[in-house]
């Protein structure tokens, strides 16, 4: 019998991906586009929904075609960049405009304006998150105003609402002739629009954002059959859905409270399974679905997102010119043996989790003579164990978990100084696995879950394999613990820095 | 005396023309200043581009000098060649099954491991990245021993086995530095064609070679294949 392959499709920030794994979890094949990023006006990012559509088709025929007959590709798992907002004409399947895509800022104003409303209290405690320009509801409310007669067509059902892979699934399922109109849960969680106990669009937030309940796909779980995607040349049940950085912390076989993930890209996102009971935060972290199999109750997650991590190694290399490559920051950081007392916040346009500070601005404290470029190499691998260490103690105060480790991917976990920072400064070990895709694997996986590749999480346990450990010293622990209350002192002063000046002073 | 190459006198000519102008030029630009046809200077500016010696802007399609025409005589930098084999390194850990490592020649008679993935059976196992290992007698040591300047190489006994690893692309022990275990190992080469490092992985002499103690082909085919891809990666072999 041939082997029973699963498709993933990674549909993320700035490229399409088509992958297949096996049932081992092994990659099989691998096809990729990149689409055009648009900047019309300074903090508005854009996409074009029908490049992205066509270059999901083009990737996952080849893929398909790759594999050929060595395999029979059984299901079809999608894992998409979060909140990016499309609405579209149900009859034509035409973008009334392109896509509003996560990094995208012009909703500030119109959030200003939400928050001061006396109801605004409500957002919270119903979606589980803050009423933010992050989130896809007020992109989806800046559509509604800004696009001619877009709030009366989509009362008349004319309009559909998605995020990306609502937007993928209702092609790939026929389009205006039939497509099927769903969401995955953790997406939906997104939107600031979901009642996050239930896992209902909420009527109250619907009036909130005034958004039209007949826009809205039907919220499905993560892992079930959401449609049969008949667009590809072999047509294929979908039967997995999942926001990115979900689909990472599935890939990462985090199933059980406590197990955590962080992905350490250009900007980091850590996620921290809390099991089916949602939890309150006070400390800056956020809760959100993890993921929703058919049929069982909702696994929920903590969230902590840092904007700017791999984005301050770029900076020492593209703004600085001290490092010919991103990997030589490790090459420069191991000239010296500490930071000197240099620390680097990198609030390049404010802080996120579990801060939320938008107006603060970056700063490079403890600056002598004795300074030189290897101890401020140091400090800008340093600033992203700190900024670990800021959520992940926030999350700890807000689940009461403790973390047993700390599973990471993306292009820094190659950065062993690094790695070992931020096991010492955690005191927790930092594991590596064998597979870095993480986020398509995800989206294998839980496609694969449901039609029987995998028997239960359990054997997709059994997939993971170390690749490394770093394990904490205890004397580097202890040292990083009392030097902790100095990274926190520089953090609050690049707030002050940013905010405005108190009158009087100048 | 021996003619010039033209392509090359024509190569220098227009670094020399990128090299000293203040801003980015075009290719209309660089094809005037050294009197040659658009085409031909398109041509030779695609493989200046190709082997790194110049760069070019995205937006405007206008070209600069090269980061590797500026580091030319520059060692590679072992944390990015970590960086640049960690896929395939991985990927050769999950299908043969066991620990691979990434080694450099440090000194005479040690190896120092830039790159380490654990064998993948979740047992407990110690990160050895920055651990030396005896060069004369690891898998990883003898291939870089053999691809090492001729000063530095061993002499004796040493340079007939040598010159067999250098002849065959692929270097072995078998349980000459731990009993019982051995390594199958191979050159991973870098711009141009030096040998930077060196790729293998290592398990149980029984595992790894027949009874003869020839290594097993399929192992031995999925190490030379990853060392040819990380020195692919590395831009080894007109990229």
């Amino acid at each position: 019998m041939a082997d029973r392959y699963v498709l993933a499709v990674d549909q993320g920030t700035t490229s399409t991906r088509s992958l297949v794994f096996d049932r081992g979890g092994r990659m099989v094949a691998v096809r990729q586009r990149e689409h055009r990023q648009y900047f019309p006006r300074p903090g508005w990012v854009e996409h074009d929904p029908m490049e992205i559509w066509a270059n999901t088709r083009r990737t996952a025929a080849q893929v398909l075609a790759d594999v050929g007959g060595a395999g029979e590709v059984v299901a079809l798992g999608i894992a998409n960049q979060r909140e990016t907002t499309v609405v579209w004409e149900r009859a034509t399947g035409r973008p009334v405009l392109r896509a509003l895509v996560w990094q995208d800022t012009r909703t500030a104003e119109l959030v200003a304006e939400l928050v001061a409303r006396p109801e605004a209290p409500l957002v919270r405690e119903r979606s589980g998150m803050a009423t933010a320009g992050y989130f896809s509801g007020p992109r989806l409310r800046w559509i509604l105003e800004h696009v001619p007669r877009a709030q009366e067509r989509a009362e008349r059902g004319e309009l559909l609402f998605g995020t990306m892979e609502t937007w993928l699934i209702w092609n790939l399922t026929g389009g205006p002739d039939g497509g099927v109109h769903v969401t995955d849960v953790t997406n939906a969680s997104r939107t600031l629009l979901m009642d996050v106990r239930t896992c209902r669009w909420d009527p109250d937030l619907l009036a909130f954002f005034g958004i039209p309940a007949a826009m809205l796909p039907e919220i499905r779980p993560s892992v079930g059959v959401l449609g049969v995607a008949t667009a590809l040349p072999q047509a294929l049940p979908i039967t997995g859905a999942l926001g990115d950085q979900q689909a990472a912390l599935f890939g990462q076989a985090c199933f059980a409270p406590g197990e955590a993930k962080c992905t350490y890209g250009t900007g980091s996102f850590l996620l921290q399974n809390t099991g089916t009971e949602l939890v309150h935060t006070r400390s800056g972290s956020i809760s959100t679905v993890a993921y929703q199999l058919a049929g069982e109750p909702v696994h929920y997650a903590l969230e902590g997102s840092v904007a700017v991590t791999g984005a301050l190694v770029q900076w020492l290399r593209d703004g600085l010119g001290l490092i010919g490559s991103a990997p030589e920051v490790e090459t420069l950081a191991r000239t010296v043996d500490d930071n000197g007392g240099c620390y680097v916040v990198p609030a390049f346009s404010g802080l996120l989790a579990p801060h939320w500070r938008g107006e603060a601005r970056g700063l490079v404290a403890g600056l002598t003579s004795y300074v030189t470029k290897g101890h401020l190499a140091r400090a800008v691998l340093e600033a992203t164990g700190w900024q670990t260490r800021d959520v992940v103690q926030a999350m700890a105060a807000d689940s009461g978990l403790s973390l047993p480790a700390l599973r990471v991917d993306g292009g820094m976990t190659t950065n062993n100084l690094l790695m070992q920072f931020i096991a010492d400064v955690l005191d927790t070990p930092v594991v590596r696995p064998m597979v870095g895709e993480t986020v398509s694997l995800g989206a294998a996986y839980a496609a694969g879950l449901a039609v029987g590749i995998w028997s239960d999480v359990e054997a997709l346990r059994r997939n993971w394999h170390r690749a490394a450990q770093w394990t904490p010293s205890r004397g580097r622990a202890e040292a990083l613990d009392a030097e902790y209350p100095r990274w926190e002192r520089a953090v609050q002063l690049s707030i002050a820095w940013g905010a405005p000046p108190e009158p009087g002073v100048r | 005396m021996p003619g010039t190459v033209q392509s090359i006198e024509r190569a220098a000519a227009i670094l020399r023309v990128v090299a000293r102008a203040r801003d980015p030029l075009g290719v209309t630009d660089i094809a005037q200043a050294v009197g040659l046809a658009k085409t031909t200077t398109h041509g030779l500016l695609r493989t200046l581009l190709q082997v790194g010696f110049v760069q070019q802007d995205r937006a405007t399609g206008r070209y600069t000098v090269g980061t590797g025409l500026l580091r030319l005589g520059d060692p590679l930098d072992l944390n990015e060649v970590r960086a640049r084999s960690s896929n395939w390194a991985d990927a050769l850990a999950a299908r043969s099954g066991h620990t691979v490592r990434l080694a450099t020649l440090a000194g005479a008679d040690e190896v120092v491991v830039v790159h380490h993935v654990f064998r993948p059976d979740d047992s407990a196992q110690v990160l050895e990245v920055g651990t030396a290992l005896p060069a004369r007698t690891t898998g990883l040591g003898k291939v870089l021993l053999a691809h090492a300047p001729e000063a530095r190489r061993p002499t004796g006994s040493w340079a007939t086995e040598l010159a067999e690893v250098r002849a065959r692309g692929w270097g072995v022990d078998r349980g000459e530095h731990e009993p019982e275990r051995g390594c199958i190992a191979a050159p991973v080469r870098g711009p141009g064609g030096p040998v930077v490092a060196a790729l293998g992985i290592n398990g149980p002499v029984t595992v790894l070679f027949d009874g003869r103690g020839a290594p097993r082909p399929v192992l031995l085919g999925m190490v030379t294949d990853a060392a040819a891809a990380v020195s692919r990666e590395l831009g080894h072999g007109g990229g």
